[in-house]
C-alpha cells in the first residue's frame, strides 16, 4: 500500500486568494481588445497590468530602460493610475463592460501542472501590488505582455539619460511624466521615427537619429524627420556619452565607413533613446514551460503559437507584442488587436466547452520585404558596439562585466584580489568543448545576474557570444527566465498564509533522518568502526 | 583539446559531468591517468551547479577530508572556487535549537570544535539577524562555496591535465567482455576503457541497471531562491529556521528549503526543473531568519533535480556484475565532500582501496534486500495529478 511522504508536495495546498475565468496580462491594444472580446461575449475577465509602476523599480530599469528619465510624477501611484487610466479610453470602456481592471498589478509567475509541478491541480498566476503577493487560479489566459527595450552598451550609456525607446514613449504618452528634453535617437527603424515623431509634437527636441547601417531602415519615417530638420546620420555609431551627476550632457558619434571612419562629433542632448531593437515580453510564457521558438522576422524568441494563438500549454494563449514583433505591427496597434480578439474568441470557446484539438504550432508567417531580420539588425549594432567598447564599458552595469570579460569568460572583479589575477579558460576554448549556452556564461561572469534581471544586457550579451562562437543567433539556446520575473522585496513576496500542513510538515532538505546519522554509529555489517575518532 | 577526441577512449572513463565525476576524474588525471568524462549536456547543468554551496557533512567518514582539502582547493584546481570558511547555524527557537544536536555531536566526535551560541552572540556574527533569535552554534569548519564556479573550475583544471570532457555526449549502453566493461556507448560513438566509474546522479540508477546492478535511487525535484546583493556579512556561511543556504560572495542571499517533489522515472532532467510557487515560502523563512533583509529583492529562483537511495546515503562501490566499474552517487548531499570524494573514488580505481577514510557504510550490498517496492513504501513517488485520477476513474 503506498504511503504518502509528507515532506514532499504530494497533497498540499496552494493559498489561492482569488479565481479568474479568464486572465488577461498586459492591458496594451492586444490584452484590452482580448479583455473587452471575452466580455462580450459574457465571461468573466481579470485584466491586470504593471503599469503605473512602482518608482523604485523603475529606477532599477525594471520592466523597460527607463535611464532615470521619469518625471517626479510618477513617485504619485494613485495620480499615475488616473493618468494611465485615462491615457487609453479602451480602459474605462473596459471597465464599462464589466472587465475587472486592475492597473498596478505586475503578474511575477505562471504555473501550471508539468512534471516537477504534479501538486498543482490547475494554473495559477502570482501577482503583486509591490506590498504583497498572492495566487490567482485562473481557467484560461490571455499573455499580452508586449515588448521591452534592447540595451546597447558604449561608453557612458550607464549615465541617467541613456534609456530604452520602450520606456521612452511609455513614459511620454502612458505617464505623461517623461523629463528628456534634448534627445539623441540611436536607432532608424519605425520605433525610432514614430517616437521621434511623438517627442517632436510633445515639444522636445530631436538632436539627431544615429543608424550604423548604410541607410534609414524607415526612409520614409526619416525622410519627413528631415524635412522638420532632424539630421539622420547613417554609418554612425555613438562612441560615448559624456556627463555627470544629472545625465548626459552630450554624446560623440563617431563614422563607421571607410573615408571617414573615426571621425568624431559631439552632439548636446540629455537624453540618449535607444531604439535598436525591441524584445517580446516572454518570461512568463517560458516561466509557465510553453515550448519558445526563434523567428528572425518576428523579434527573436517567441513562443510557439497556433492559429489562434494558443501555446503549448493548454489554457494559455498569446498575443500582441509578446507573439511577435515586425514593422508594421510596430506601426498599426490593430494588428495587435486583432491578435487579442483572435485568442480571446478561442479561450472562449474552449471554456464554452469547446472541442480542445491536439496543439500543433502554426508555421511562422512569411517574411515580408518590410519585416526586419533580428539576426542582421541586432548583430549589425552589436559590431559597432564592439568597436567603439572600451574597458569601462559594461555590457552588464548591475555585475560590470565587459566585453573582455565575456570573450575571456573571467570571474568576476570581486575575486580578483590584488594582482587583478583572474583565471579562466576563455570563450574560444568552451565553444572548442561544445554548444557555449548564455546560461554557462552568465553564472560563470555574472553578466544578466543583477537586479534588472539581465533586461539591459541579455540580448546584447547573446549576440556577442554568438558572433564570438559564428554561431547564428537562431542557435544559441535561449537563456532562462525565473520567477520571480519582477524583483519583489522578501517582505512582498513572502508567502504570508502558509498552510499548517505545509508548515508542520516543512523540512530543510529530505527529511530522510538516516541521511544525516554519523557513519560510525551505522550497524556493523554496513560499517567498520576502525576509523571512528 | 579537440584533436584529442580523435583518440576513442580513454584508460579510465568517468559517466557524469558533475562534481562528482569531474573531481575523480580531475583526481586521477593528477595521478597521471588517461582519463576521459562523458556528460549528456554541460558540465554541473544537473545539481551540482545549481545547489546550496554547502561544504558542512559532519555525519560523513569524508567530513574530515572535505575540510582539510577545501581550504587549498583554489590553489590546487588554478581557478577560483569561491570557497569561504566557517557557518554559523542560527535557531528562532527551542525546537530549532534543539534540532542542532545532532550537528554538534557529530561535529564532535569527529574531532573538530562546534560551539553553542546564545542570542546575543548570534546577533554579533550575523548582522542581518533579529530580534527573534534564540541562539545557534558556530562550527569554525565547514563553510561554503559557489558551485557552478566550482564545477567549472575542475573541468578547467582537468582539461589543463590533458583529462577530457566530452559534453552533449549521452551513454547509451555497454560493451561487456566477461565481467568487465570494455566500452561505453554513447550519441557520438563507441569509447573504450580499462575502468568505468558511473556518477551521473538521477541517471545513475539507470545506467547501473544496464549492468545488472541497480543502485537505487529515486529523483526529485528542490528549489533555491535568490536577492539582489547586500553588503557581505562576515561570516557568509549562515543558515538556519529549516533553509539551507547561504551569502554568496558577490552578496547575494541564496536559500532553498521546504518540499521536495519526486518524479518519475521518465521525467527529463531540463523539464523538470521549473520554479514553484513555494519559492514564497522560503521568502517567508528567509525573512524570519534576516529580519533586517525584508526589504531586500528577491530576483530569481531556480530548481535542481537530485537523487536519493533508500537511506539516503552515498552509494561508493564496485558492480558485482562488472568488476571494473565503481557506480558513485551522494544521494543528494554530494556538492561539498566532492574534493573528498572525488579523491576517494580516485584511490578506488588506482589502489583498490580508500586509505584516508572507511567507506563501508557506502557499500551497495547494504540494499540486498531491499523490496521492489522501496519508492511505494516511503511514499517516494510523484503526486497524483488530475489526469491520473481521470484514468483511474
Amino acid at each position: 500500500m503506498a504511503r504518502l511522504d509528507e515532506r514532499s508536495t504530494a497533497g498540499k495546498p496552494l493559498p489561492v486568494r482569488e479565481h479568474a475565468r479568464l486572465l488577461v496580462i498586459g492591458a496594451g491594444p492586444a490584452g484590452l481588445s482580448a479583455a473587452l472580446e471575452a466580455a462580450r461575449r459574457g465571461v468573466a475577465v481579470v485584466l491586470v497590468d504593471e503599469h503605473p509602476v512602482d518608482h523604485a523599480l523603475m529606477g532599477l530599469d525594471v520592466p523597460f530602460h527607463f535611464g532615470q528619465r521619469m518625471g517626479g510624477a510618477v513617485r504619485n501611484k494613485s495620480r499615475m493610475i488616473e493618468t494611465i487610466a485615462a491615457a487609453d479610453e479602451r480602459i474605462a470602456e473596459a471597465f464599462e463592460a464589466g472587465v475587472d481592471v486592475r492597473l498596478g498589478i505586475s503578474v511575477w509567475g505562471l504555473f501550471s501542472p508539468r512534471p516537477g509541478l504534479r501538486w498543482l491541480h490547475g494554473h495559477v498566476a502570482g501577482l503583486s501590488d509591490g506590498e504583497s503577493s498572492w495566487f490567482l487560479s485562473f481557467d484560461a489566459a490571455i499573455v499580452a505582455t508586449g515588448r521591452r527595450d534592447v540595451g546597447l552598451a558604449f561608453a557612458g550609456w550607464e549615465l541617467p539619460g541613456v534609456m530604452g525607446v520602450t520606456a521612452a514613449s511609455t513614459l511620454l504618452q502612458r505617464y505623461e511624466a517623461f523629463d528628456g528634453r534634448a534627445l539623441t535617437i540611436l536607432g532608424s527603424g519605425v520605433e525610432a521615427t514614430g517616437f521621434a515623431k511623438a517627442a517632436l509634437a510633445a515639444g522636445r527636441e530631436i538632436v539627431a537619429l544615429i543608424e550604423v547601417g548604410e541607410t534609414p531602415r524607415d526612409p520614409a519615417g526619416c525622410a519627413e524627420l528631415a524635412e522638420r530638420g532632424v539630421p539622420v546620420l547613417t554609418q554612425t555609431m555613438i562612441a560615448r556619452a559624456i556627463g555627470g551627476h544629472d545625465g548626459v550632457e552630450s554624446v560623440l558619434v563617431r563614422r563607421l565607413d571607410g573615408d571617414a571612419a573615426d571621425a568624431r562629433e559631439e552632439l548636446a542632448c540629455d537624453t540618449v533613446v535607444l531604439a535598436t531593437g525591441a524584445a517580446p515580453v516572454i518570461e512568463l510564457l517560458d516561466v509557465a514551460g510553453a515550448e519558445i521558438g526563434f523567428v528572425p522576422h518576428r523579434g527573436g524568441y517567441v513562443p510557439l503559437l497556433d492559429a489562434d494563438g494558443r501555446t503549448s500549454v493548454a489554457g494559455l494563449f498569446a498575443a500582441g507584442d509578446c507573439a511577435g514583433i515586425w514593422s508594421d505591427k510596430t506601426v498599426d496597434p490593430a494588428i495587435a488587436a486583432a491578435e487579442g480578439v483572435r485568442s480571446a474568441s478561442a479561450a472562449c470557446d474552449e471554456l464554452a466547452g469547446g472541442t480542445t484539438t491536439m496543439w500543433q504550432p502554426a508555421p511562422a508567417a512569411e517574411p515580408s520585404p518590410a519585416d526586419e531580420d533580428v539576426e542582421d539588425v541586432r548583430s549589425a549594432w552589436v559590431a559597432a558596439a564592439m568597436t567603439v567598447a572600451d574597458a569601462g564599458t559594461h555590457l552588464c552595469q548591475c555585475e560590470e562585466v565587459n566585453l573582455a570579460d565575456l570573450l575571456g569568460v573571467r570571474p568576476p572583479r570581486y575575486l580578483s584580489g590584488k594582482d587583478g589575477e583572474r583565471n579562466s579558460h576563455d570563450l574560444a576554448a568552451l565553444a572548442a568543448d561544445g554548444q557555449v549556452s548564455q546560461d554557462q556564461i552568465k553564472r560563470l561572469t555574472r553578466a544578466g545576474m543583477g537586479p534588472c534581471q539581465g533586461r539591459r544586457c541579455r540580448e546584447q550579451v547573446g549576440a556577442v557570444l554568438a558572433k564570438a562562437t559564428g554561431t547564428p543567433l537562431a542557435r544559441m539556446p535561449l537563456p532562462s527566465h525565473r520567477a520571480p520575473v519582477r524583483p519583489l522585496p522578501l517582505s512582498a513576496f513572502a508567502e504570508d498564509h502558509e498552510p499548517d500542513l505545509l508548515a508542520r510538515n516543512w523540512e530543510g532538505w529530505f527529511g530522510i533522518a538516516s541521511q544525516w546519522e554519523p557513519f560510525w554509529t551505522l550497524s556493523s555489517d554496513a560499517a567498520s568502526t576502525e576509523d571512528r575518532p | 583539446m579537440t584533436a584529442s577526441h580523435d583518440r576513442k577512449g580513454a584508460d579510465v572513463i568517468v559517466v557524469g559531468g558533475g562534481v562528482t565525476g569531474l573531481s575523480t576524474a580531475w583526481w586521477l588525471a593528477r595521478a597521471g591517468v588517461d582519463v576521459m568524462v562523458i556528460e549528456k549536456g554541460i558540465v554541473g547543468w544537473g545539481a551540482s551547479g545549481r545547489n546550496g554551496g554547502g561544504a558542512t557533512h559532519h555525519q560523513s567518514p569524508l567530513f574530515a577530508e572535505e575540510q582539510r582539502l577545501w581550504p587549498l582547493m583554489d590553489e590546487l584546481l588554478g581557478y577560483p572556487t569561491e570557497y569561504q570558511p566557517k557557518r554559523v547555524r542560527m535557531a528562532l527557537s527551542d525546537a530549532q535549537m534543539d534540532e542542532f544536536r545532532i550537528g554538534v555531536d557529530n561535529t564532535r566526535g569527529q574531532g573538530f570544535p562546534a560551539e553553542w551560541l546564545d542570542a546575543a552572540q548570534v546577533r554579533e556574527m550575523v548582522p542581518l539577524a533579529g530580534d527573534n533569535v534564540r541562539g545557534g552554534v558556530y562550527y569554525e569548519r565547514g563553510g561554503h562555496a559557489n558551485p557552478q564556479r566550482t564545477v567549472q573550475a575542475y573541468a578547467w583544471a582537468l582539461q589543463d591535465l590533458g583529462g577530457r570532457i566530452l559534453q552533449h555526449t549521452a551513454a547509451t549502453g555497454f560493451e561487456r567482455r566477461g565481467d568487465r566493461i570494455v566500452a561505453v556507448e554513447t550519441s557520438a560513438g563507441s569509447f573504450s576503457c580499462n575502468t568505468l566509474v558511473l556518477a551521473a546522479g538521477p541517471q545513475t540508477g539507470i545506467l547501473t541497471a544496464l549492468l545488472d546492478s541497480e543502485v537505487p535511487v529515486t529523483p526529485a525535484r528542490a528549489e533555491m531562491i535568490v536577492t539582489e546583493p547586500l553588503p557581505l556579512m562576515p561570516i557568509g556561511g549562515v543558515d538556519g529556521n529549516h533553509l539551507y543556504g547561504r551569502q554568496t560572495l558577490r552578496g547575494n542571499l541564496a536559500y532553498g528549503g521546504g518540499p521536495h517533489e519526486w518524479l518519475r522515472p521518465e521525467d527529463d532532467g531540463v523539464a523538470a526543473r521549473p520554479s514553484s510557487p513555494l519559492a514564497r515560502n522560503v521568502a517567508k523563512r528567509l525573512v524570519e531568519l534576516f529580519p533586517k533583509a525584508a526589504h531586500i529583492r528577491v530576483i530569481r529562483s531556480w530548481a535542481g533535480v537530485i537523487e536519493n537511495t533508500p537511506d539516503g546515503r552515498p552509494v561508493i562501490d564496485r558492480l558485482p556484475t562488472a568488476g571494473n566499474v565503481i557506480a558513485a552517487t551522494m544521494s543528494s548531499v554530494g556538492f561539498g565532500l566532492s574534493p573528498a570524494t572525488g579523491r576517494a573514488i580516485s584511490q578506488l580505481v588506482l589502489d583498490g582501496r580508500c586509505d584516508f577514510a572507511d567507506l563501508s557504510s557506502f557499500r551497495l550490498s547494504r540494499f540486498g534486500n531491499l523490496s521492489p517496492d522501496w519508492r511505494e513504501e516511503r511514499g517516494w513517488l510523484p503526486p497524483q495529478t488530475d489526469d491520473d485520477d481521470a484514468r483511474a476513474a
